[in-house]
């Protein structure tokens, strides 16, 4: 009787796993194939030659130049975000001034704005100063909007922190910025790993900012860009599915390697609620 | 001698400011400014280029009153009524995956997967997965016997249901890790006394777990309205709020009176009303989930 039960039980996790993965098996797959395969065949069949020159195709077609985006400005926003929430981290842990519990306050609002409410100011901001259609726009934006995240992940381990530390630090004479930069930081090398993780997957994915702020061709990401360029092969299956796959790939990837890292980021970022 | 040294250092004025000041300028700037600025751009007939001419309330008068906007403003709420109804699917799920299976760990970690993607990817995937003849919705469908499949995103009673499934999709994985971490942590010793006092499983799960997690289910609840109703990318990539406004949402909406008709005041105090109902479905939601005291194990 019990291990029916247990088979039972079993069986809806599977089932939601198939769910959650038979979708982008069969991207992959209809990514390797031709129209007249995809169509004509079953949707699961292994393609009858892998056609890889889809993937050849659509980055010769010019996807390499959004991958190359979405890279750098992701790694500069990451970059930038775990810098400035480290440091204001440090600032609201271990600097005694009045305000602080209010600017973390500040901080912990700004989790929970909609961003769709401060899109057109800030539009018109960045177009006041010259700014759209300029990448940097993008990287301050993605920065900003990754603060609040990637500070409150960071504080409950600078709370954890021992005090002794900074103590022998200042009395041996070491300036503050020296046993920041070089005793603090990397002792929270585990919970930077954290949020970096979070903070690529946030930033490679985001669309909304950069859809509204950028319209040159040679600054676009790839969530944006590969709209373009689906709209390109709109009937052609094998090159949408190769473009897709191309786009999370590192996401992917990152996830393999880094799978508890993940899990750990997401899991923090959702006791923001 | 030493620790006077260090709080003179922890609390001068300069490094103090050195190090709040980067991200401190940045939420103000880019998150704050804009927010306040959004309720004024309200008050302004304005088409994001030329003069802006005050009108007063205007602006929010007219929302309040258009159909339009209160059509998108349903569409988000039953999002969000979807979203939280999905939550019991995840907890049932999160409770059979922790109660001792094997394997449990990599399950959870193939459900995350689509919460990784890009709402862009997912989009462009799942208008294949509903592409009328070529899908393998509908090429499924025709295999078991339903002769004329719908298509789905294009049929207006049909879309909204359609566009749930690929959100279901994309947080299943989410919200399973978050009750899956809470569950295990609760004491195998309490689970254990209930058993020995012959409590059937079912029994455990709704009178000692649920209860234990209630805080955390109270969290998710938040987390799936407010996250449903900031709706997007995927909406906008997948129908673009159509046929004929069937899909639209409200940060959809805002988005086309802004980005499509240049309608920039209409469109700020579209989003500053986003923004306000967020808020107030925000504190309705913790008021009414609140636990009273915290239970201690």
């Amino acid at each position: 009787m019990k291990r029916v039960g247990y088979f039972f039980l079993y069986l809806a996790l599977i089932v939601v796993a198939l769910f959650q993965i038979l979708p982008l098996i069969w991207l992959f797959l209809f990514s390797l194939k031709s129209n007249q395969e995809i169509f004509a065949g079953s949707p699961f069949s292994l393609p009858s030659e892998f056609r890889w020159e889809n993937y050849q195709k659509v980055w010769d077609g010019g996807i390499g130049t959004y991958f190359f985006n979405s890279v750098w400005i992701t790694i500069a926003a990451i970059v930038f975000t775990v810098l400035f929430a480290s440091m204001a981290a440090f600032a609201l842990t271990r600097m005694k001034w009045k305000l602080s519990g209010l600017v973390l306050g500040l901080f912990m609002v700004g989790l929970m704005i909609p961003i769709h409410s401060a899109l057109i100011p800030l539009y018109s901001m960045f177009l006041s100063v010259d700014m759209i259609d300029n990448p940097w726009s993008i990287v301050i934006t993605y920065t900003a909007y990754n603060l609040p995240i990637t500070l409150m992940i960071l504080l409950g381990f600078y709370y954890t922190l021992p005090h002794e530390v900074e103590e022998a630090a200042i009395i041996d004479g070491c300036s503050i910025h020296r046993m920041f930069f070089r005793i603090i930081l990397p002792m929270t090398t585990p919970i930077m790993a954290t949020t970096v993780v979070i903070n690529m997957i946030y930033n490679w994915n985001e669309f909304v900012f950069v859809n509204t702020f950028i319209s040159s061709e040679k600054y676009k990401t790839l969530t944006v860009g590969i709209q373009n360029f689906i709209g390109q092969y709109m009937t052609d299956w094998g090159a949408i599915g190769a473009t897709l796959i191309i786009s999370v790939l590192p996401i992917i990837i990152a996830f393999i390697f880094f799978s508890n890292k993940v899990v750990e980021g997401i899991s923090s970022s959702a006791v923001k609620g | 001698m030493g620790l006077n040294v260090m709080n003179k250092v922890m609390s001068n004025k300069l490094y103090i400011a050195f190090y709040i000041a980067p991200a401190f300028i940045l939420l103000m700037v880019l998150i704050f400014i804009p927010l306040l600025l959004s309720g004024y751009y309200g008050l302004m007939d304005w088409d994001g280029i030329g003069e802006k001419t005050f009108i007063g309330l205007d602006n929010y008068i007219e929302g309040i009153q258009d159909k339009l906007f209160w059509n998108s403003a349903l569409h988000s709420f039953l999002l969000a009524l979807f979203s939280a109804l999905s939550l019991i699917i995840y907890l049932a799920v999160s409770i059979i995956l922790a109660s001792k299976i094997k394997g449990a760990d990599l399950l959870r970690k193939i459900y995350l997967i689509p919460m990784l993607l890009s709402s862009v990817a997912i989009a462009q995937l799942w208008v294949k997965v509903y592409n009328p003849s070529n899908g393998i919705l509908n090429s499924f469908l025709r295999t078991i016997g339903v002769e004329n499949p719908p298509s789905w995103l294009a049929d207006p009673s049909l879309v909204l249901f359609a566009i749930f499934v690929p959100i279901l999709w994309q947080y299943a994985g989410f919200y399973i890790l978050i009750y899956y971490a809470a569950l295990k942590n609760i004491p195998e010793s309490l689970i254990e006394a209930a058993r020995i006092d012959g409590a059937t499983p079912f029994q455990i799960a709704m009178r000692i777990k649920l209860p234990l997690i209630k805080e955390i289910v109270s969290v998710t609840i938040v987390l799936a309205i407010v996250g449903s109703l900031k709706y997007f990318d995927l909406i906008y990539v997948m129908t673009a709020g159509g046929p004929n406004g069937a899909s639209e949402v409200m940060a959809s909406y805002m988005y086309k009176l802004a980005f499509s008709s240049y309608n920039f005041g209409y469109g700020s105090a579209i989003g500053f009303l986003l923004l306000i109902i967020t808020l107030i479905v925000t504190l309705i939601i913790r008021k009414v989930t609140e636990t009273k005291e915290k239970l201690e194990y």
